[in-house]
């Protein structure tokens, strides 16, 4: 006979081992449950923070879009930001830090392209994926590394063949560039220029900026009275210093056209007082500021969620405005991780390797609510992303868009094969 | 561009960097002339200058004018109050040591350009100009706001060199400069004046900075130029030398706009830095400055 107080020893083996399995039921759920954790290297201060401001509120935004629809294969997903300081030597120890500390899976966000200089080859070392939202040339150069790649924002080289055409056929032939005087200027300068040529235009005079220069009238009598055409990209907190001084340089005068990288106005208000003469000007932009009329369906969506009204500055005060422009790559970086972690069955570090395979393998990134700037297609060889570059005009200060280009007017010969390159 | 108008532009540049050298290292001349304090976080003085403005002029409503020159007015009483509390909290306390105070300087400048950039932002914003004029020459156009600072910083300068001239503060001033115990001797109640001292070259400092903010836009690294060019210009023309601050900051803001426009930028400050260590090496005293005991 057994009873509750004299179990035999079956009924006793029997209740041992239901309670161990009760026990590790809850370890095992939370196993599968652990989230997946980004790691974000953010230019928080520095010259870079007002970029820095908003790929954190961009980032944050799809990251709780992707959190409310189940996360990445079900685990929930954490992003740990930490600040480079905008500093390359800061940066290499950022992405230490949220490897080996933090234990992230892997690591993304970093804009200025000196900064993603000198964090690559740190990753390549700690065998950690590094995906840049730079523009840089410099990953689809072959410059850096397997674990190095650029996947939700064109690169300049892209974005300047797309646009030397335009401006050949519509501004003029002979221009004068202005362009801050490090690796993204440089890029500028060399691919502008042979671009140009191949139009038969000609680059008449480059002027180049030290980054930290803070006053420019000084360098404005080195542009050619013959200028047809003055191409600026400027970067950094000067950079409405820069547009003013030209406007007062120039005056009343007679004046080239400008053709300008909206980089030049990132977080700047178009209608700041003392602009005025960027009226009817051309900017490039990787995703219009202003909302276009023909805007997509995902267009609004990706504003609420991110706070940007349809001007580009933030839902609770205008004078806030977004680096519109460039933002969109935190957003669709993350849904690329999310595409390639579902893809590579990814379950932890050890799968990293399988994680970048998985990357390369992608090719066609379709508009949607996960790629809001536009439909993308991936090189899995050149680790780098192509898509439609815009280009909008100052119409009674505002930038509205004017043109746009198509995937294939961007696309050049790949100069390295990072697929043949070893882990 | 000929070379007659290039020149032009060169001097008038240089004409507005030295304006506005002037009044921000005068600041700095002062504090170490009276106190024998090198303060560190002069520039951060100057930022808040900006920084300031901006939120003053965002505040008053009306005409540009109006509210740039409450501005004027605001920001540098402000920043010499905060300088003041800093002096009260911090220097005074480490009894004015110059070492101490270097590095509580150097403290201090951290947390004013962190406390900015969590208060203010990342974004360099810009202030209106209190009227908007251009002069255009046959060959280039000029902001007329520029020629402006340069008159605004003469005016200044000369009000500072009439107070420490003419003026009874003035008198005590120096008089502490010479020699603090004696000063303390004849009923001077020397703690006063090092912290209006300390007061006064904050403000000026942070005057720079709102007469330079319509140029130049406010941001919170703004303070790090104007320091080092501060520090060269004082060590040119001598520490605590008022006359040699002015000299020192025409030498290198002229030389700047020239050198910078027909050769480049980054040649105009190794020359100024190599002047600097000539001075230090044959005139550690600086041009101006008189030997200390």
């Amino acid at each position: 006979m057994t009873n509750f107080l004299m179990p035999s020893r079956r009924a006793l083996l029997k209740g041992a081992g239901a309670g161990l399995l009760a026990l590790a039921l809850p370890a095992v759920v939370g196993a599968q449950a652990a989230p997946i954790k980004i790691g974000f290297q953010l230019h928080r201060t520095g010259i870079g923070a007002s970029y820095g401001r908003w790929y954190e509120r961009t980032a944050t935004a799809a990251l709780k879009l992707i959190n409310d629809a189940g996360g990445i294969a079900g685990r929930p997903v954490e992003i740990v930001f930490e600040d480079d300081a905008t500093d390359p030597k800061r940066g290499a120890e950022v992405v230490d830090k949220l490897t080996q500390q933090a234990g992230c899976d892997l690591v993304m966000g970093t804009l200025f392209s000196h900064v993603v200089m000198g964090s690559a080859p740190r990753a390549g070392e700690l065998k950690v994926p590094y995906l840049v939202c730079s523009e840089g040339y410099h990953v689809a150069s072959g410059a850096l590394n397997r674990w190095t790649l650029q996947p939700g924002i064109t690169d300049v080289r892209a974005q300047i063949s797309t646009m030397a055409p335009w401006v050949a056929a519509n501004l003029g032939k002979k221009v004068t560039m202005v362009f801050p005087d490090y690796a993204f200027g440089h890029d500028h300068r060399d691919f502008f220029t042979k671009a140009m040529a191949e139009q038969g235009g000609e680059v008449i005079a480059q002027i180049a900026i030290p980054p930290t220069e803070t006053s420019f009238t000084r360098y404005f009598p080195q542009i050619p009275a013959e200028t047809e055409v003055l191409y600026h990209v400027m970067v950094g907190p000067a950079v409405l210093t820069f547009v003013k001084e030209l406007g007062e340089f120039y005056g009343t005068g007679a004046k080239p056209a400008l053709f300008g990288f909206v980089d030049s106005l990132e977080a700047v208000d178009t209608a700041t007082p003392g602009l005025e003469f960027l009226e009817g000007s051309h900017f490039w932009e990787g995703h219009p500021r202003v909302k276009p009329a023909d805007a997509g369906e995902h267009e609004a969506a990706y504003r609420a969620a991110v706070g940007v009204d349809d001007n580009g500055a933030s839902v609770s005060d205008a004078k806030d405005v977004s680096t519109y422009a460039h933002m969109f790559s935190t957003w669709e970086t993350l849904y690329f991780i999310k595409n390639a972690m579902e893809a590579a069955g990814y379950t932890g570090p050890a799968d990293r390797q399988k994680l970048v395979e998985a990357m390369e393998a992608i090719t066609d990134l379709p508009y949607g609510l996960e790629h809001p700037q536009g439909a993308k297609r991936f090189n899995g060889k050149t680790h780098q992303v192509f898509g439609s570059q815009y280009i909008s005009q100052i119409q009674s200060g505002k930038l509205i868009k004017v043109h746009a280009t198509t995937i294939d007017e961007g696309l050049y010969p790949d100069a390295v094969d990072y697929t043949a390159m070893s882990f | 561009m000929a070379f007659g108008p290039f020149l032009l532009l060169a001097l008038m540049e240089g004409l507005v960097t030295a304006a506005v050298l002037a009044l921000a290292a005068s600041g700095l001349s002062l504090v170490f002339g009276v106190m024998r304090v090198v303060n560190v976080a002069h520039g951060e003085f100057f930022m808040l200058g900006a920084v300031i403005a901006w939120f003053v002029t965002g505040m008053v409503p009306g005409p540009a004018w109006l509210a740039f020159a409450v501005a004027v007015v605001v920001a540098p009483l402000a920043v010499a109050a905060l300088a003041a509390l800093a002096d009260a909290l911090v220097l005074k306390r480490l009894n004015y040591d110059p070492e101490a105070t270097i590095v509580a300087t150097i403290g201090l400048l951290y947390m004013l350009q962190q406390a900015a950039l969590t208060f203010y932002g990342p974004d360099a914003r810009p202030v209106a100009a209190p009227f908007d004029l251009r002069l255009q020459t046959p060959w280039f156009g000029y902001s007329g706001y520029k020629l402006f600072v340069v008159l605004a910083a003469g005016v200044v300068l000369a009000g500072i060199w009439a107070l420490m001239t003419r003026t009874k503060a003035g008198l005590v001033m120096r008089a502490t400069q010479v020699d603090r115990d004696v000063a303390r001797a004849f009923g001077i109640n020397v703690d006063r004046v090092y912290m209006g001292t300390f007061a006064l070259g904050a403000g000026l400092a942070a005057l720079a900075g709102v007469l330079i903010v319509p140029i130049t836009q406010a941001h919170y690294l703004m303070g790090g130029d104007p320091l080092l060019l501060s520090f060269i210009v004082v060590i040119i023309g001598g520490l605590g030398s008022l006359r040699g601050t002015l000299v020192a900051a025409l030498v290198i803001g002229l030389s700047d706009g020239v050198i910078s426009m027909f050769f480049s930028p980054t040649l105009a400050k190794i020359l100024a830095t190599l002047l600097v260590a000539m001075v230090l090496v044959f005139r550690p005293q600086g041009l101006f400055g008189t030997r200390s005991p």
